[in-house]
């Protein structure tokens, strides 16, 4: 059992905990994930290290709400206990040597930018951060970037808040205005990542992609986290758990990556509705 | 008197009623069968059945006790040699193991050693609640890395003896292959929460939730005071055939597809993992973990072809497992090996295309080696395909253990006698090792190590 020591709602669907989990806290790494269950009956997900705090043995998730298990993980309040928290699970975001780096982060994908942005630039290195939402009111962890941020670009699609547009829009913008860099990295929709990519190309910047594929074990067992990589004209099978989670972008096969993610559509919609019906009942 | 000359029938769950549940399939001996079976056996004096057993078991001298009506005897004599007879009475191929060498087989069906051991285990943990006495700690740490078969063996040996063990698992719950793979209707999990109990009751102590390599290295299990570590972290990655297609949606390694089944109940209608088994389900291999996948979906609802690149006699499965799914009704292709899965245009599989083999000269497995035939493609439809073509070795550790040594293909080297590594005090068995092998195999390995970590800490202490 793994205690929740502090609990705050960043918007009405995106929230963020610690976790008392004292060995993952002292080992975890920025682009590392966990695994947990809400409950022993719960299922196995897959949640991206938002932060640790080795003194204080904890390790911050962000999720949002997407299906019954988030919701149920939403229920939980500090002080209260989840089943399962194991980690530090993947291979740790490679920086080293880097010194210009662009990091692009959408909607909760933020939380997962955030540690790479602070270590790069705790590193030394000259981040420029670019991150996006769907609208104001979504925007999390603003003043954490401005902190870990050279330049911080902020994108709402709709404008009512920072600049209207996606951060593809804006990464686009910099690299034709000459701006340089040794790498991007990029987290977010599979969509965004592949739009990223797209944007770089033209000018050769290396992008690094995270992702956050379906799992269960999540230590190399199960294979349901495998993605293709396309290298010199071969498909290559990588499995996210261990291989990953981040990966060269110009080489992930993002079709396949997102067909694969909706696998599951259909399940986990009956299954909220259920969960909703349940907990409303209460 | 006149011998039997066939075994005595096992009643089975009904073919038609088992293959929509998940309900153990063989339902065992009464005391009567056992004792008829029992004198079956000849008491002949090479007794080769005992060399048969990995693990070397007396066979004639339990059996002696069922004939006489001790059957609480028989089990102490299985104990003497097996951690978990309730297991391996039912998941070991008797028939390459101990029967295969029985005298009485030679002119009839040999004696159902398996079934045998499977009464005496059962009769044990029906009426006997007798806790085991908790041995007087020695004081020494021993890690023990998997809770699989090769790691519970292993701990309960070193419990025995008095050494402190911990065992560290990944996974939410302990037992491994035996919990995640092996489905409810070959091996009830509530017989493998047994055997961990009676482990418990001996002082072991199991911390789930612990992935070594990543949450904890193997350094630092010595550095926090451990004086021997075991590796029994069994095999990894599934493999894969590196076709065109595999990452359709529908396409399921077997570890994926039995993890969401066993571990995660994803069967049960209030299950939250969930499982998209389709209609039309095609398992490519030949194996026990094939079976286990093709009868896990038949049992969700599904048509079932297991497709086999080489004939009936070539199926490494466990003959019992091959007739079980028979009779539920999954069909089998032999001779058949895929060339390409296909998809419809939202990327879920549609089918898959398939190639007729011959065999040709045995290759050094020593089974005949299959060859494509010359433009014999066909395509079969299906909307889920199976791949149960084994595993490779799991990385996590050997990346993080200095002085490791390993084969090529990723498995752990050691001593055969020991299981002795490469690096000092640390030990490693099952397939981590020898990569997909069989439980008991996993199990005879943990024994030996156990063996020679106590023969090694005596000397030190």
């Amino acid at each position: 059992m793994f205690r929740i020591v502090k609990k705050q709602r960043l918007t009405p669907t995106v929230t963020m905990m610690e976790i008392e989990a004292p060995l993952v806290a002292k080992k975890a790494q920025p682009g590392q994930f966990i695994i947990l269950r809400v409950d022993k009956d719960g299922e196995r997900i897959p949640l991206t290290i938002a932060g640790y705090n080795r003194e204080e043995e904890t390790v911050r998730i962000i999720f949002q709400v997407v299906g019954s298990t988030t919701e149920m993980l939403n229920k939980k309040e500090a002080g209260e206990f989840i089943e399962d928290f194991v980690g530090p699970l993947g291979v740790a975001t490679d920086i080293g040597g880097l010194k210009k780096v662009c990091v692009v982060g959408g909607g909760v994908g933020c939380a997962i930018a955030l540690p790479i942005a602070k270590e790069l630039s705790a590193s030394g290195a000259e981040v420029t951060s670019i991150i996006g939402f769907r609208s104001g009111e979504n925007v999390i962890l603003e003043e954490e970037f401005v902190k870990s941020s050279k330049k911080l670009v902020l994108m709402t699609d709709d404008g009512s808040y920072g600049q209207k547009g996606n951060v593809t829009a804006a990464l686009k913008e910099l690299l034709e205005a000459g701006k340089k860099f040794d790498r991007i990295i990029a987290i977010g929709p599979l969509v965004m990542m592949k739009f990223v990519v797209d944007a770089a190309k033209p000018y050769g910047v290396p992008v690094t992609v995270s992702m956050n594929p379906i799992m269960i074990d999540g230590t190399g067992m199960c294979g349901g986290c495998r993605l293709t990589l396309v290298r010199n004209g071969e498909r290559i099978t990588k499995f996210a758990c261990v291989d990953g989670p981040d990966f060269n972008g110009y080489e992930v096969d993002f079709d396949e990556a997102m067909a694969r993610s909706g696998f599951y559509k259909g399940f986990e919609k009956r299954e909220r509705e259920k969960n909703c019906r349940l907990l409303n009942a209460n | 008197m006149a011998i039997e000359p066939k075994k005595h029938e096992m009643p089975t769950q009904e073919s038609a009623i088992r293959k929509k549940n998940f309900r153990e399939v063989a339902l065992g001996y009464t005391a009567e069968v056992a004792r008829a079976e029992a004198n079956r056996c000849l008491n002949c004096k090479n007794k080769p059945c005992i060399s048969g057993c990995p693990v070397n078991i007396d066979i004639p001298e339990f059996i002696a006790q069922i004939k006489k009506g001790d059957y609480e005897a028989a089990y102490s004599v299985i104990s003497e040699s097996s951690s978990l007879p309730a297991v391996c009475g039912r998941v070991c191929p008797q028939e390459s193991q101990c029967e295969k060498h029985c005298t009485l087989g030679i002119r009839f069906e040999p004696v159902a050693i398996g079934r045998l051991e499977r009464f005496v285990a059962d009769r044990h943990n029906e009426k006997s609640n007798n806790a085991p006495e908790k041995p007087n700690s020695n004081g020494t740490r021993v890690a023990i890395i998997g809770s699989g078969p090769a790691g519970l063996a292993c701990a309960g040996d070193l419990a025995k003896r008095g050494y402190q063990v911990t065992i560290f698992e990944a996974l939410h719950s302990a037992g491994g292959v035996l919990v995640y793979g092996i489905p409810e209707f070959r091996l009830p999990k509530s017989i493998v929460e047994k055997e961990i109990d009676t482990l418990k009751a001996l002082g072991v102590e199991i911390k789930t939730d612990v992935v070594i390599g990543k949450t904890l290295t193997v350094d630092e299990l010595f550095e926090s005071g451990y004086k021997a570590v075991f590796i029994g972290s069994g095999a990894g990655l599934p493999k894969f055939m590196g076709i065109d297609g595999e990452g359709f949606n529908g396409v399921y390694s077997a570890n994926e597809f039995l993890t969401r089944i066993n571990l995660m109940k994803a069967y049960e209608p209030d299950s939250r993992t969930p499982i998209r088994c389709g209609k039309k389900v095609l398992v490519v291999g030949g194996g026990n973990v094939a079976m286990d996948a093709a009868r896990c979906a038949r049992r969700l609802g599904a048509k079932v072809t297991i497709v086999y690149r080489r004939t009936e006699n070539e199926l490494p499965a466990r003959k019992e497992e091959i007739e079980h799914a028979k009779e539920e009704g999954v069909e089998f292709l032999f001779l058949t090996s895929p060339v390409e899965i296909l998809g419809d245009e939202s990327g879920n599989v549609c089918g898959m295309v398939c190639r007729e083999m011959t065999l040709s000269e045995p290759d050094e497995s020593g089974r005949a080696r299959p060859i494509p035939l010359y433009e014999s493609d066909f395509t079969i439809g299906a909307d889920c395909v199976i791949m149960a073509l084994g595993t490779s070795p799991n990385p996590l550790i050997r990346n993080t253990t200095d002085g490791l040594e390993t084969k090529k293909w990723g498995g752990i080297i050691v001593d055969e006698e020991t299981g002795l590594t490469s690096r000092e005090g640390v030990y490693a068995g099952g397939d981590a090792v020898t990569g997909s092998a069989t439980v008991i195999l996993a199990m005879g390995a943990g024994k030996q190590a156990a063996a020679a970590i106590n023969k090694k800490l005596m000397k030190n202490s």
